[in-house]
Parts: structure tokens; C-alpha cells; sequence
């Protein structure tokens, strides 16, 4: 392989492996800070993408717009969500939790089928992403993937500072270690869940929204996500945006490298990858806490 | 009640069964058991399969061989591990006189097992596995679609013919795509190329970039893409995107291009597919059919409509030669492989496993639609390798 | 009590930890219930159309699974998200070591249950030094990367899976006593086998293997404490409840005469622990009751006869139904009938989970 090509399987490897983050950490703060295992974060991805293609029409090239406008519709959903059903499940156990949630991805992609139909939809990249820039005569890479990467890299930053900086992420970061303590100390938990969760439901819309252009919108397109992101959530630590990020990376390599090395093996990569980290590590690469 | 005036109404009752059953061999309606995917990926594909198969059926009054048709529908959910029940649910608890399915390969093998099995007619609307008219093909099976070998050899031949020298191919890794690259290998071979490399990921894995990059550094004279559905466009798209439609040709089979133009866009143009089918063919019958479809469905109608419209007519087809008789069952099965169906494709035949003969055409993508170009390769015969027939 | 003991006896640290009242509990009608749903069973093909006899088949056989899952999830505590790899791997042994021409139930049977108790020892030694949460993503991580063998690589068969074109059969100096082929024949071999495992599981639980599976699972931080093994027992319980699986997989390929790498997926584990859910975890009959539930909850939603429209539309319907039955039975099935017996005594039921038959 020349260097060339390695530079640009490492930036695919990245690309990939930040776009998986943005659900991951979503994902992980849900299990996370309210232990609740939700299956049907793949169908939030799903309705962010086809969000995106909805809101398509209405914002034209104004796509930094409609990506705030998605991120918002999300957000209301998702808190909308918890009171009406999520809040449920914080006595259940986890087995009744994988129960309901799977309930609800039937529910989701039914709908989904009654709403928009079955049909495979394209979204257009905004025109000024579009094309690419040539890389050394091997090939193009897209704008719009390099806007990708780095609108992910921005929501990390963001979701850092909010984490680690801000009043409601020190609340969060007590909530995940210590939720009774929380409780006595008179903030009002059920609210800060209600917040925690539609900004994770916002953060798996993001991730589909911004991934629409380059996946386009089909059914079951939320299902494919959902496991690999258990995963990534699982190798980083549940409860862990650090560890959720590292482990993303990891995944995008693995996944990227392991296609051109081993071909006919590279499906069981990641789930080699996850099972030599739990052994070595049972609890994940980093401890919860962020 | 005496024992004797049980005996009496059951032996009675038997009778009458036996009796009706027979009658319903000549008369009452044919029980059709249609076994598509109604829900997930392929749910697209499985209606209009439906819809083409109703619409002929509208056509002829609402009647095949003189009897009424009355429908017996299965979501099969494109699960091969589900199949075996599914069919079954068809066969054993709608006791259905035909069935016809479906979309998946996996699915329709499966299905054709229990065919043979059961003995029951069996045309399949899609499902390219070439196993089905080759080591698993029977008498009473009949494809009213392609097998995966086909397009793809189609596509290598008129590869060959253009100076390709140095091809890859690239596709997920199961049976379809193992088969379709295989016939444009063979194809291409035949004039004058040579596969350097075969690409595959596992399916339905839609990353392509990794393996797009490698096509990248090996600079081969043309790709040959074999995906269907949402992984098509993504493809397609990506393909593009990369930069390397300008470079090196895409082929596919018209999977590629089928139902998906609209989300691929400005990256699908000019692209060459091969494909029994063109949306334009400008001949009566099929500009005949894509009227009529569009009234009574609003939407525009595919190769998968097609191939729903056939299987009704071949169906049609052995029924007349019948009389409508059920119970004539082989003599319907042979009557349905002489058919020569009058289909919006063109005419068409099948060979004695059970496959479509019939042209295969060069289509080019303008705008919304594959337009006919050229036939690639005119009445082509599956080659139904471990077919004993 | 036992701490000062150099290593204490199962029974005394099960006694301990207070998990004898879950053993020592019975559930209604002791051994009758089952057998007597076991005649029924056994005299429905005079009654029901062949059709019907499938379901009864396919049912039986996940029933069979689903108590293999019980042995660990509601026996020991420990949730499972990968054991249809079990199934899936005893389903393909058969398969492959059928050849063209068929095979002797004596060479695949054995061969099934090896094949799957060969996968859990392995899984079950790596995935027991994780917990809670952990575990249950380390064995489904491992399902998957048995699906992924057998669903990429040559050696599996691929994506379509591969075909039973002759199903074992017994013989003796040429004699054929058992054809699996037979629909009666495997009507009631399933049937027998579903028995046996149901006799053999609640035996199981009744010994001192038992006892102690109900010590881990009630709290073994003070199983430990008090000086006893624990790892050995869950390894054992794990290997135990694969093998059942594989049992389970060897009659699915004498069934369905095919098998496919979606018997392997996700999806089928996360199948059969809903089962249990629905019947309600740590009970034997439930997992036999959650099994017959579910198959039937999905057969009537897709079902056009008696759906019409709707049954197009069976994951919107299937899916509302999980809800509100979740929602108003956590304790699935089996809670249902201890509310009603508890209403019926008025005296309030029992709450502890445990694993009475």
C-alpha cells in the first residue's frame, strides 16, 4: 500500500469513526447516566435522517440552518419521549428495558412506513460542499465529507465544554456517579433526565442528518447503527464521552483497515476488537465519569 | 344421538369434501399465495411485484383461466431463517394452488424446497439465485425474472467489446453478488479481459470508502458494481464522489440504476447498466403497460412491476392450456414452461430449467431513467449449471 | 454463620445467603400442570390440521431453547444477549456432518450438542470475568462473531445458508426405527425431547448444582465471601444451557431441513429472551408459556384471516402489544396467574424470584 493511499484509508478511517461518535455519545449518555438500555436509539438516527430529507425542501442550501432546525425538532421529540414513556423505565430492569425498547423500534419503523413510505431516498449535500479536492492523482475526496468530520469534531468540543464546564454537565457528571446523592441534594433528577435525554436523542438525529447526503435514506438504515454502537459504547466505557470518542476511532480503523486487508473477515473485526478489550478490560477503556 | 346416525353424517360429510375439492379443481377460485416482502428493505420492490401481478390479472377481467383468483398474502421480512414457516403457512394452512414469491435469493431457495417438496406450482417475481433453475430446479418452478448470471454476463460482454483489458469487480459478499460478478466475468473473459481483482464486503455493510480508495490505487479500466436498494445509491453516489466516474467506468447490472435514480441524482448519469429491461422500450406493449399502470397505481412502474405482470401471464398461460383445471397439474407445469410470454420486456421464452430467455439491453441513465440504448446481448440463455431437467 | 468455615458447603451458604425459600417454593399443581399439558400435547395431532402440527413443532423446539436460556438467566442471574450462537451452531453441525446423503441421529445429535457445548465453554471462560451489563454485551459480541463465520466465509455456506436434503434417521442392523423425516415421527420426538429437557432442567435445579446457582444468583458477592467457588458453577450452567441450545438447533435443522446465519443473529437471541420475559423469568413454565405466547402473538398479528389490512402492518400491532403488556405485567405470564391466585387466597403473592417448576 503507498503512503498516499494509507493517508486516505486514514482519513476514511476517521471520517467513519467520528460520524459513529456522534451516535455512540448519545447512546452512552443515556446508559450512562440513567442505566437505561435503549434499543431504539438506531431508529433516532433513522428519524434524523429522515428529517433531513423532510426539512430538505423548506431550507434549500441553508443547510447549516436546517441542521439547527433538526437538532431542535429532535430535541422537543426526544423530551417529549421521556415524559410520555422513557420515564417508565428507570424502576424496570434491564431485560424489561430491552423489551419495551425493542417494542418501540417495531413501532418507530412502522410508522415510518405509514409516514414516508418504503422508498429509498436521496438528499442532496448542499452546493456549496459539494465536489471535491484532489488527492495526490489518486482520487477525489468530497467537501462535504471533510465538512462531516469536522462538524463532528465540533459537537465533541461542545458536548466537552457543556460536560466539563457548565453547571447542568456538573450535575450530569454527579448524576453518573451518584444519582440518590443527587437526589438528596434537592435537584430535581427527573428533569435532569428529561434534559440528558433529548440531547441524546438530538445527538443520534445529528449524526442522521448529517449522514443523510452520504447514505441516502432506506428502511432498516437505523438497525445497522444500533449494534455497532453498542459496541463502540461497551469498548469506551458506559457512561464515558472520552472513552466513547477513543473507542469510535478504534472501531473506524478496524473496520476501515480490516475491509482491505481481510476481506472475508473483516465483519467479525469489530466483535474481535470488543472481546479482547472486555477481557483485558471488563469495564471498558475508561471509567465512567467522563 | 345413535352411533350409527354419527357415522352416517361424518362418512356424509367426507363425501361432500372429497366431492367439493374435486369441483373446486374446475371451478370456484384459484388460490393464489403470494409470499413478498411487505415490510423492510424490499417492501418497495415487493409491491410493485403485487401491483404488476393485479394489474394483469385486471386485464384479463379478473380471471385466469376462466376462474376467479382469490389472493392468500405472507410477509416473508426477506429472513431466510423464517422462510421454511412462512411458505408453509401458504401451502399447509391456505392450501394455496400456487404460490409466488419472492424478492430475497435465500428466501426463494427455501421456498423452492418446500415447492418441491410439497409439489406446488412456484413462479418467482425476482429472486435471481441461479441455484433456482440450476441444481434446485424442478419441473413445477418457473422464473418470470433473470438469474444473477445473466445481466452480469451481458454486462462483461459489452465490456469486452469496449477494450476493457484489466476489470475489478465489487459487490457484498453473498450468493447474488458471488453470481452476478461471476457472469461478468465469463462475459468478459469471452472478449478479450481479465478480472484483476474481486472486491467484497460483508453484507448489508454500506462503507465503501475503504474499498473505493483501493479501486483508486489500482487504476483498473472499468469497476463492475453489483448492490441493490439503499446500498446502490449509496454506492453510486459515493462512486462518484470520489471522482472516479470520471476516471474509470462503472458497469452494473440495472439493479444498480432500478428505483433508485431519483436518489442518486446527478452522480448515476451516463452510467452503462444491462438489465432485461428499459423503462422507454418504445414498443406498444410496453408503452401499453406503463399507461395502464400509472392509472391504476399512480407511480411509475419498474423491471420488479414487470416481472409481477409475467408471472400472472405465464401463469395465465398454462391455465388456458388447461381449461382452468387444476387437477391437470402437470400438464399445467409443461404447459407453463412452452409459454411464450408477450411481455413489456419483449417476447420472451423459458428454458426447460425454467428461466427466462430473453434479450438482454445496454441501457444508458438520463435524468429520472434508464434509457435503452442498444441489446447487449440478444436472447440469452442461463447456462442452468446442475439443472437435471 | 458459615464465616468462619474453611470452605463452607453449597447448602449451608445458599442457606447463608436466604435462597432456600426460592427453591423450596412451588409453584400450582406441582408436577401435574406439566405433564398433563404434556398429554395434551401428545393427543392434538388427532385433532388438529398438519399445518397446525408445525406451529406445535415450532413452538416446542423454541420452547426447548427458551428453557435452555432460563437454566441461565433465571436460574443463575446471568443475561445472555448471544445464546442463539448455540442454536445456530448446533443447527449447522447437523447440517454439515449430514453430507448428501443423510445422517444417524446417534452421530448428529451428539455432534450438535459437542459443536454448541464446545462454542459456550470458550465463550463462558472469556465472558465470565466481566459483569452485569458488560456480560451481556461480550456474549452477544461473541454470537456475532459466529455469525459473521458462518455468514462471510466459505466454510459456513454464505449468506443463503445450506440445505438438509436428507434428515437423520435411527437404524439398527438396518432396520430404520426413527425418521425424522416423518412429520409423526418428529411430532413426537420434539415433544419427547421438550419433556426431557424440562425434566432434566427442574432436576437440575432441585440438586446441589441447583442450590448453588440460586446462592450466585440471589448474592454472590457473599457466596464468595464465605469462601465458595463461584466461577466453576456459572462456567458449568453457561456450558449446560449451550448444549440444551444445541439440542434445540439439532431438531430446528431436522425441521425446517435448512439452515441460515439469521438463526445466529440478534435478533434470534434477543427472540428468545423476550420469550421469557413474556412468560416471566424464573420459572420453568414460563419459559415454556412465554415461547407459546410469543410464536402465537405473532402468527395472529400477521395472520390476513383474521387481521385483514392490518396484518400488513403486524410490527405496529406487535409492537403496542409488547408495550401495554409489559407495562401492565412486568412479571410477564407466570405474574399473571400468581396476581390472580394471590387475589383468590386474598393474601398477598409472593414477590421473590426463583426458579419453582
Amino acid at each position: 500500500m503507498s503512503t498516499a493511499t494509507f493517508l486516505v484509508q486514514c482519513l476514511n478511517a476517521v471520517q467513519y469513526g467520528l460520524l459513529l461518535f456522534l451516535v455512540a455519545s448519545g447512546l452512552t449518555l443515556i446508559f450512562g447516566i440513567m442505566g437505561v438500555i435503549n434499543l431504539a436509539h438506531g431508529s433516532f438516527y433513522m428519524i434524523g435522517a429522515y428529517l433531513a430529507f423532510a426539512l430538505a425542501p423548506w431550507f434549500g442550501d441553508w443547510f447549516v440552518t436546517r441542521l439547527v432546525a433538526g437538532v431542535v425538532l429532535a430535541a422537543v421529540f426526544g423530551y417529549l419521549l421521556e415524559w410520555a414513556f422513557f420515564s417508565f423505565l428507570y424502576d424496570r430492569d434491564h431485560l424489561q428495558q430491552v423489551l419495551l425498547t425493542y417494542a418501540l423500534i417495531l413501532v418507530f419503523e412502522e410508522l415510518r412506513s405509514l409516514l414516508v413510505g418504503n422508498d429509498v431516498h436521496g438528499v442532496p449535500a448542499p452546493s456549496w460542499l459539494a465536489g471535491g479536492f484532489r488527492l495526490g492523482g489518486l482520487m477525489e475526496y468530497p467537501w462535504y465529507r471533510v465538512f462531516a468530520s469536522a462538524a463532528c469534531l465540533v459537537v465533541a468540543l461542545a458536548l466537552y465544554a457543556v460536560v466539563n464546564r457548565t453547571r447542568l454537565g456538573m450535575m450530569i457528571r454527579a448524576g453518573a456517579s451518584n444519582r440518590d446523592m443527587v437526589r438528596g441534594l434537592g435537584v430535581d433528577i427527573r428533569r435532569l433526565y428529561r434534559i440528558v435525554f433529548a440531547g441524546g436523542v438530538a445527538l443520534a438525529a445529528l449524526a442522521g442528518m448529517i449522514a443523510a447526503p452520504l447514505s441516502s435514506v432506506y428502511p432498516g438504515m437505523g438497525s445497522s447503527v444500533l449494534i455497532i454502537c453498542f459496541v463502540v459504547v461497551v469498548i469506551g466505557g458506559i457512561g464515558s464521552i472520552t472513552g466513547a470518542l477513543v473507542a469510535s476511532l478504534l472501531v473506524g480503523f478496524v473496520d476501515t483497515f480490516g475491509k482491505v486487508f481481510f476481506a472475508e473477515w473483516s465483519g467479525v473485526g469489530v466483535y474481535v476488537l470488543m472481546a479482547i478489550v472486555l477481557i483485558w478490560r471488563p469495564e471498558g477503556l475508561m471509567k465512567r465519569g467522563f | 344421538m345413535s352411533h350409527v346416525s354419527v357415522v352416517t353424517r361424518l362418512a356424509a360429510s367426507a363425501a361432500l369434501l372429497v366431492a367439493s375439492s374435486a369441483f373446486a379443481q374446475s371451478s370456484g377460485p384459484i388460490k393464489v399465495g403470494l409470499m413478498l416482502p411487505y415490510s423492510g428493505t424490499y417492501a418497495a420492490l415487493g409491491n410493485a411485484i403485487e401491483n404488476g401481478f393485479k394489474l394483469y390479472v385486471q386485464e384479463q377481467g379478473g380471471k385466469l383461466g376462466g376462474r376467479e383468483v382469490q389472493y392468500f398474502k405472507v410477509d416473508d421480512e426477506s429472513e431466510p431463517s423464517k422462510a421454511t414457516d412462512n411458505v408453509n403457512k401458504l401451502i399447509k394452512r391456505d392450501n394455496v394452488d400456487v404460490l409466488v414469491g419472492t424478492v430475497h435469493s435465500g428466501v426463494a431457495l427455501a421456498m423452492a424446497k418446500a415447492a418441491k417438496d410439497n409439489n406446488t406450482l412456484l413462479v418467482i417475481p425476482n429472486a435471481g439465485a441461479d441455484a433456482i433453475t440450476g441444481p434446485m430446479c424442478g419441473a413445477n418452478i418457473v422464473r418470470s425474472s433473470f438469474s444473477n448470471w445473466q445481466p452480469g454476463y451481458a454486462m462483461g460482454v459489452v465490456a469486452g467489446q469496449k477494450g476493457v483489458k484489466r476489470a475489478m469487480t465489487i459487490t457484498w459478499a453473498y450468493a447474488a453478488g458471488a453470481e452476478s460478478t461471476k457472469g461478468f466475468t465469463e462475459g468478459l473473459e469471452k472478449n478479450g479481459g481479465k478480472v484483476m481483482k474481486d472486491l467484497t464486503l460483508p453484507f448489508p455493510n454500506v462503507e465503501f470508502q475503504a474499498l473505493l480508495t483501493e479501486i483508486a490505487a489500482q487504476k483498473p479500466d472499468a469497476v463492475y458494481a453489483f448492490f441493490a436498494g439503499g446500498g446502490a445509491v449509496k454506492f453510486v453516489k459515493d462512486y462518484a464522489a470520489a471522482g472516479l466516474n470520471k476516471t474509470i467506468p462503472l458497469y452494473g447490472p440495472g439493479f444498480l440504476t432500478d428505483g433508485t435514480l431519483e436518489a442518486q441524482g446527478a452522480s448515476a448519469q451516463n452510467m452503462l447498466t444491462t438489465l432485461h429491461y428499459a423503462d422507454n422500450l418504445d414498443t406498444p406493449k410496453n408503452n401499453a403497460f406503463r399507461k395502464a399502470y400509472a392509472l391504476a397505481y399512480k407511480s411509475q412502474p419498474d423491471v420488479y412491476a414487470v416481472q409481477g405482470y409475467d408471472a400472472a401471464q405465464i401463469l395465465a398461460t398454462g391455465l388456458k392450456a388447461v381449461g382452468g383445471d387444476l387437477s391437470k397439474r402437470d400438464q399445467l407445469a409443461a404447459a407453463m414452461r412452452k409459454a411464450t410470454v408477450d411481455s413489456p420486456r419483449g417476447k420472451f421464452t423459458l428454458s426447460p430449467a425454467g428461466n427466462p430467455v430473453q434479450d438482454i439491453y445496454l441501457r444508458e441513465v438520463k435524468g429520472n431513467n434508464n434509457e435503452f440504448r442498444s441489446i447487449a446481448v440478444k436472447a440469452l440463455a442461463d447456462p442452468a449449471r446442475g439443472c437435471k431437467l | 454463620m458459615a464465616s468462619d468455615a474453611a470452605v463452607a458447603s453449597p447448602d449451608e451458604v445458599v442457606a447463608d445467603v436466604g435462597a432456600l425459600p426460592d427453591i423450596a417454593r412451588r409453584e400450582a399443581g406441582g408436577w401435574l400442570v406439566p405433564a398433563a399439558a404434556a398429554l395434551v400435547a401428545a393427543a392434538l395431532p388427532l385433532v388438529v390440521s398438519p399445518y397446525a402440527q408445525d406451529l406445535v413443532v415450532r413452538i416446542a423446539i423454541y420452547a426447548i431453547f427458551a428453557l435452555s436460556l432460563e437454566l441461565l438467566v433465571g436460574a443463575t442471574g446471568l443475561v445472555s444477549l448471544g445464546h442463539a450462537a448455540f442454536l445456530g451452531l448446533g443447527a449447522y453441525a447437523t447440517v454439515l456432518g449430514s453430507g448428501d446423503s443423510g445422517g444417524s441421529i446417534a452421530l448428529l445429535l451428539p455432534l450438535a450438542i459437542a459443536a454448541a457445548a464446545a462454542y459456550a465453554v470458550v465463550v463462558g471462560a472469556l465472558s465470565l470475568r466481566t459483569r452485569g451489563v458488560y456480560f451481556i454485551m461480550v456474549t452477544l459480541a461473541f454470537a456475532q462473531m459466529a455469525y459473521f463465520v458462518v455468514h462471510d466465509t466459505k466454510a459456513g455456506g454464505g449468506s443463503d445458508g445450506i440445505f438438509l436434503y436428507v434428515k437423520p434417521t435411527l437404524a439398527i442392523a438396518g432396520k430404520t426405527l426413527v425418521d425424522l423425516g416423518e412429520r409423526m415421527t418428529l411430532y413426537y420426538s420434539v415433544l419427547v425431547a421438550l419433556v426431557a429437557t424440562y425434566a432434566f432442567i427442574a432436576m437440575l435445579l432441585r440438586s446441589r448444582f441447583g442450590h448453588a446457582l440460586a446462592g450466585i444468583r440471589v448474592n454472590e458477592q457473599r457466596m464468595r465471601a464465605a469462601g465458595f467457588s463461584t466461577t466453576p458453577y456459572k462456567l458449568a450452567a453457561f456450558v449446560v444451557a449451550g448444549a440444551l441450545a444445541g439440542l434445540a438447533g439439532f431438531l430446528l435443522a431436522a425441521k425446517d431441513g435448512a439452515v441460515n446465519p439469521e438463526l445466529l443473529s440478534w435478533h434470534e437471541s434477543g427472540a428468545v429472551l423476550l420469550m421469557l420475559i413474556f412468560g416471566g423469568i424464573g420459572s420453568l413454565r414460563g419459559a415454556v408459556l412465554g415461547a407459546v405466547a410469543f410464536t402465537l402473538l405473532k402468527e395472529v398479528f400477521q395472520s390476513e384471516a383474521l387481521l385483514g389490512p392490518l396484518a400488513q402492518h403486524w410490527q405496529l400491532t406487535l409492537g403496542l402489544t409488547i408495550i401495554a403488556f409489559v407495562a401492565a405485567l412486568p412479571r410477564g405470564l407466570i405474574g399473571l396467574g400468581t396476581r390472580l391466585r394471590g387475589l383468590a387466597r386474598a393474601r398477598p403473592a409472593s414477590t421473590t424470584a426463583g426458579t419453582p417448576t
